[in-house]
């Protein structure tokens, strides 16, 4: 492998840790029944507040968990809405989009376009030096490594323990989990607030280092993307992930195309990564992949319609009330 | 474990669902609790299960009063309830379902979950894989798997809701062969929650019967039937006959018809209904009887062969175009494809109108509705929402939509959970139709309805169709046999 490719696969990895931290952070809200709906406004403003605290307190520490404050009070505003005033999660969420653009360009317009702390690279020894895996995972930095580890962990909390048992319970059939034991409303307002915490980091892994600064809007669009990859990875965690990094590999597909033919409009490549998405959401759990599962062979079909269809958590978006 | 229930009430509004009602239940024991629809059955069992406190009145363990605030407290005191819909999680695994919540370890330990499900579920002659999706497997399986969590949870008494609607005749052998294990050998307390009074004396050594939120009584079963429907409903009601009725001309012709969805293939249907005749579809559920009324009503599209209408070739029409040509469906789901919740009987009456104006004449509309209301014996006022209505009113406001004259009535379930009482209005009113000459197609998982209403029968087993039966000639064993698919 040529070490141009390996230079380009690390640094699309690099480029979609961000957005792996906020699919993981939407996944478990929306696994436990709730749609976050903020997660643009959210990034916006969790990556303004990164910036300036890591900025002011010259402590990229602070700036993170700064970030995760903003992220996880915007998310107990859907919850608390929801769940308490009983107000529809995905108004609130919309309107607190809205809100974090507005709200993260006026708060942060003294801090636009200034130079300020940055996430080092970190090398990690010995494994650095592994053929191609070494450069591409282990020649990076802290975010791209919590990225990697919140995929395994959060695949593994909610497959393999208790905890995480409740959580996928809740966000399929609340009534059943209340019936065992289960606080279907506390676990609600513990998973979304987070999910909304990841959701801040993935704004501040902006900010601090992926895309380095503050600007107005500086992060527009990518929450509504990591919603969508949401739904792309079929709610699950690793799949999710691997969405996001397609997502990061059309864009640097996008730039490479862009160097080979200059003569075409940037438009037309930038829109490649969207075309992908809108085809594979047309398509996974739709009829046209039923019809595609039946065209298979037998002995296919069953682990082809577990990898193909996906369907969202029964209750997501329902709030719940014992009777 | 004794079990007391003191003068539990309970009221939802100003329904008094439960009005002082105390009972005794003992252990080693079945008991049957009866009585019609509405009868309080289902609000004192969740009460005595922990799904819903009583407003007042006491629940009494061993001599010890005591309350649940929820039903797995009740579990860690010894009380479970299978509910009808069994309160499992469909999209899970089996383990994963039977694992849930079960203990406090972080850790979900499989490989001893697995064999100690294996074994109670052997101890009982049940069978359910453990790596299947609950979704993919029968309710009687969710039945079994729901009875088998709550003894590994150390329920002492056991409630059953409806436990046979909807399940095998071999399923129900194995349930009631451990519902007696499960009282005589161990000891345990079941409760059986019933309108199936054969099934009652077949099982229950004792029987309560409720009526309008109060304990009529209790008596010592096997007993006469007539005894227990006189305590149900203060008197006997009379059955209706059966009125003999001559056939006319082929109205619904199936050639050929096959059905493909991911999950059922539907074969090679061919089937004839005549004018004024009512045709029974039996079969497990899934077995492809829903998909061939869905066909018939336009809902789903034939992969192969021909739908006639009065030997008119229909296949290809969309449903509206059906149902302008008077081919009506009603749907089990009554306010999921049936009614809309939210809105008034008037609201309904004017959307089912076969012409739509820009503007709704309310007035007129409202004096329709108010006459249909007394009609159809609906409970509730012109602006009643759907929602409002108890089961047996959300069918009849159903019915009540329905526009005359119909050539073909395709029903899904069309008297689930109602009692008698409301059964037999709801087919006498189809009786009527029939001498209209409309077609009636219907489906059921009571198979003695489908023998007594029908004047044919045929059954689905896994997508294919059995021979067709004359009901006057047939039996449920008969019947049991070719749901089971055979010959």
């Amino acid at each position: 492998m040529s070490d141009e490719l390996i230079r380009q696969l690390a640094s699309i990895l690099l480029q979609s840790s961000p957005l792996i931290i906020a699919v993981s952070g939407e996944t478990i809200t929306e696994r436990v029944g709730v749609i976050n709906l903020s997660v643009d406004g959210t990034m916006m403003m969790a990556a303004m507040t990164g910036f300036v605290v890591g900025l002011k307190t010259d402590s990229l520490l602070y700036g993170f968990l700064a970030a995760a404050i903003v992220g996880a009070i915007m998310a107990l505003l859907v919850a608390f809405g929801s769940f308490r005033l009983k107000q529809n999660q995905v108004a609130i969420g919309f309107v607190l989009t809205l809100l974090g653009d507005d709200l993260s360009a006026f708060l942060g317009q003294n801090y636009t376009r200034i130079p300020g702390p940055v996430v080092k690279h970190l090398p990690i020894p010995v494994l650095k030096d592994i053929p191609i895996i070494g450069p591409i995972f282990f020649n990076q930095d802290l975010v791209v490594y919590f990225a990697i580890v919140l995929i395994f962990l959060t695949w593994w909390y909610l497959n393999r323990t208790q905890p995480g048992l409740h959580l996928r319970s809740v966000g399929e059939r609340p009534e059943a989990s209340f019936a065992r034991g289960i606080n279907v409303n506390r676990l609600r307002y513990i998973y979304t607030i987070v999910g909304g915490g990841l959701i801040g980091i993935a704004g501040a892994a902006y900010s601090l280092d992926v895309k380095l600064g503050w600007s107005d809007g500086h992060t527009r669009g990518l929450g509504w993307i990591a919603l969508a990859i949401v739904i792309f990875g079929g709610w699950s965690p690793v799949r999710g992930a691997l969405g996001a990094i397609l997502f990061g590999a059309t864009k640097a597909l996008a730039t490479v195309l862009q160097r080979t033919f200059p003569e075409v409009s940037v438009v037309a490549f930038n829109s490649i990564p969207w075309l992908l998405m809108i085809f594979v959401l047309l398509t996974v759990g739709s009829e046209f992949t039923e019809r595609l599962i039946l065209l298979m062979p037998k002995p296919m079909r069953g682990p082809m319609s577990r990898a193909l269809r996906v369907s969202p958590p029964m209750a997501l978006g329902t709030t719940f009330e014992n009777e | 474990m004794q079990v007391e229930l003191q003068d539990i009430h309970k009221f939802f509004g100003p329904v008094k669902a439960n009005a002082g009602i105390s009972l005794q239940f003992e252990g080693s024991k079945v008991y049957g609790l009866l009585g019609e629809n509405g009868a309080g059955k289902s609000t004192l069992m969740k009460i005595l299960s922990g799904y819903q406190p009583a407003d007042r009145g006491q629940i009494i363990l061993d001599s010890k009063p005591t309350y649940f605030v929820s039903p797995a407290n009740a579990l860690t005191q010894g009380i479970g309830m299978v509910y009808q819909d069994p309160l499992d999680i469909p999209p899970l695994r089996v383990i994963d379902n039977y694992l849930l919540a079960k203990d406090k370890k972080l850790i979900l330990n499989y490989q001893a979950a697995k064999k100690e499900m294996k074994d109670l579920l052997s101890k009982y002659n049940f069978d359910v894989d453990p790596d299947y999706l609950i979704e993919s497997l029968s309710l009687g399986q969710r039945q079994q798997l729901e009875l088998v969590r709550l003894l590994s949870g150390g329920a002492e008494l056991l409630i059953l809701d409806e436990p046979t609607t909807g399940i095998s005749a071999e399923q129900k052998e194995v349930l009631f062969d451990s519902i007696r294990r499960l009282a005589y050998d161990e000891g345990k307390t079941v409760i059986l929650v019933s309108h199936k009074l054969d099934e009652v004396q077949e099982l229950c050594d004792y029987a309560y019967v409720l009526r309008q939120g109060k304990l009529v009584g209790g008596i010592k079963v096997p007993c006469p039937n007539e005894r227990l429907v006189e305590m149900m409903f203060g008197q006997i009601p009379v059955r209706e006959v059966r009125p003999d009725h001559e056939l006319g001309k082929t109205v619904l012709e199936l050639k050929n018809l096959s059905i493909e969805t991911p999950r059922l293939t539907v074969q090679n249907i061919n089937l004839e209904v005549k004018s004024g005749e009512v045709f029974g579809l039996a079969g497990l559920e899934g077995s492809g009887q829903k998909l061939l009324l869905q066909a018939c009503a336009g809902l789903l599209r034939p992969s192969q062969g021909n739908l006639l209408l009065q030997d008119e070739e229909i296949t290809n029409w969309s449903y509206h175009h059906r149902q302008q040509a008077g081919v009506a469906y009603l749907a089990a789901g009554r306010l999921e494809e049936g009614l809309v919740a939210g809105l008034s009987i008037t609201e309904h009456i004017v959307l089912a109108q076969p012409k739509h104006d820009f503007l709704v004449d309310w007035r007129a509309a409202r004096d329709i509705t108010t006459e249909r209301i007394k009609t159809y014996q609906i409970v509730g006022r012109p602006d009643s929402t759907a929602d409002q209505l108890s089961g047996g009113n959300q069918q009849r406001l159903l019915f009540s939509l329905l526009n005359s004259p119909l050539k073909l009535l395709l029903l899904e379930h069309p008297t689930r959970g109602l009692d008698i009482r409301s059964t037999d209005w709801i087919w006498g009113l189809l009786n009527e139709r029939r001498k209209d000459g409309t077609a009636i197609l219907f489906m059921s998982a009571d198979l003695d309805e489908v023998i007594e209403r029908s004047d044919r029968i045929a059954v689905l087993s896994g997508g294919v169709m059995s021979r067709i039966v004359n009901a006057k000639e047939t039996t449920v064993d008969e019947l049991g046999h070719l749901i089971g698919g055979q010959a």
